[in-house]
């Protein structure tokens, strides 16, 4: 039931940032289902394994990757679906607690939650990263096949 | 030979519109210097340079004559994702040699003009439900649904207010944090909201500078560092305008 909600939640956040960014009509639902699908990735690794930075990284490479093959085939900027679906990982909410604590003078706490942002942010990227590599192999071993 | 010069210039002034709309409306930068060469090439200009940078476009191209160098400097950028799709899909026209260049120019002017934005009721609408789907989404409970919607639709109008009464953007993205801050703690109070971290968590969302921070990675991977650093810095000072707004509510607290 929980992760109906998630899944759903996700699906309407990711759509809505769509419209915010202004993308074409016709991707508004694939850009939420993307989103939808790279939330659930992350939802469910975090909830088993307990660590947001191995969830963001999974979730990353799946978003960046399904949107690579979904803009060959629309033959459209890949940003279009990338971009909303990533907007759900960015850690906002430790960030805020981050700030908080900097704002109570909390400075210890403050700072711990802050490397964590920058640990999640780092991971994000370096999904990006991955997912780029892996995108490279897939259209090396596409140009082979045709070779062959 | 002067009327070559002329077709030169012609085919630059294409290219360098396409660049612009395409910069404007938050292009990566590797895409938008591969557009303006691949355009440039399938008209016949076999050599050509471009420089982009989020404030201004360096296009040079190559011929029999002395090398030709336009610059355009972009002041005014936003998001519009259908803009980059549409000028990606003239880009791909000329290259398959369906479009000459006096046609992809009325078709580039015809764009710049649009206004393809959703209607801004709808966006404000968007806004708000994406900060209550948010919030669910960090875990809040959805006796705060309806609170973190209001914050942030009204978060996401005041942005857009003060942006047109201030054009600073880090100020006006201030502001909206400010109120969003304002509302949630007022929320809390009246005994509508309950967990006022959660709501404020959701509400920030929209204002979040998620699109920036995508591109500055893409674009310090393909190699334009000065871009990259560029919009990263653009997105800390994002981020940073929001956490102060957040900041100076919660020192009331």
């Amino acid at each position: 039931m929980d992760i109906l909600a998630q899944v759903i939640t996700s699906f309407i956040a990711t759509g809505a940032f769509g419209i915010l960014f202004n993308a074409p009509k016709n991707t508004l639902v694939k850009c939420g289902l993307i989103g939808a699908g790279g939330w659930l990735v992350y939802y469910l690794v975090e909830g088993y394994y307990d660590d947001p930075v191995l969830g963001t990284l999974l979730a990353t490479v799946f978003i960046a990757v399904l949107s690579q093959e979904l803009a060959k085939l629309y033959k459209t900027p890949v940003i279009i679906f990338s971009v909303a679906g990533i907007i759900p990982l960015v850690p906002g909410g430790l960030a805020y607690n981050a700030m908080r604590n900097f704002v109570e003078e909390n400075y210890n706490t403050a700072l711990g939650s802050a490397a964590q942002v920058l640990m999640l942010a780092g991971t994000i990227a370096f999904g990006l990263v991955f997912s780029e590599v892996i995108n490279q192999v897939i259209r090396k071993i596409n140009e082979r096949k045709l070779k062959i | 030979m002067n009327n070559e010069a002329e077709r030169t210039y012609e085919i630059m002034e294409v290219c360098l519109l396409a660049g612009k709309i395409m910069l404007q409306s938050g292009g990566e930068t590797y895409r938008v210097e591969d557009t303006m060469m691949r355009m440039a090439a399938s008209f016949g200009i076999e050599k050509s340079h471009s420089y982009v940078t989020p404030t201004g476009i360096i296009f040079s191209a190559e011929g029999s004559e002395p090398t030709k160098t336009k610059l355009i400097r972009i002041s005014e950028r936003s998001t519009d994702l259908e803009k980059v799709a549409i000028v990606n899909s003239i880009s791909r026209k000329i290259s398959s040699g369906d479009l000459n260049s006096r046609e992809a120019m009325k078709q580039l002017k015809e764009i710049e003009a649009k206004d393809l934005s959703f209607p801004f009721r709808m966006q404000v609408a968007a806004a708000s439900l994406a900060s209550g789907c948010f919030m669910i989404m960090f875990k809040g409970e959805w006796n705060d649904f309806l609170p973190s919607m209001i914050a942030g639709g009204a978060g996401y109008l005041s942005f857009v207010y003060f942006h047109r009464f201030v054009p600073i953007k880090f100020f006006s993205e201030f502001l909206a944090a400010f109120v969003i801050g304002l509302l949630s703690l007022l929320f809390v109070i009246i005994g509508v909201g309950h967990q006022l971290d959660k709501i404020i968590i959701g509400s920030v969302m929209p204002l979040v500078p998620g699109l920036l921070v995508t591109n500055a990675i893409r674009d310090l991977m393909a190699g334009h560092l000065v871009s990259g650093l560029s919009k990263g810095a653009e997105a800390f000072l994002t981020a940073f305008a929001i956490g102060a707004g957040i900041a100076v509510i919660l020192k009331f607290l």
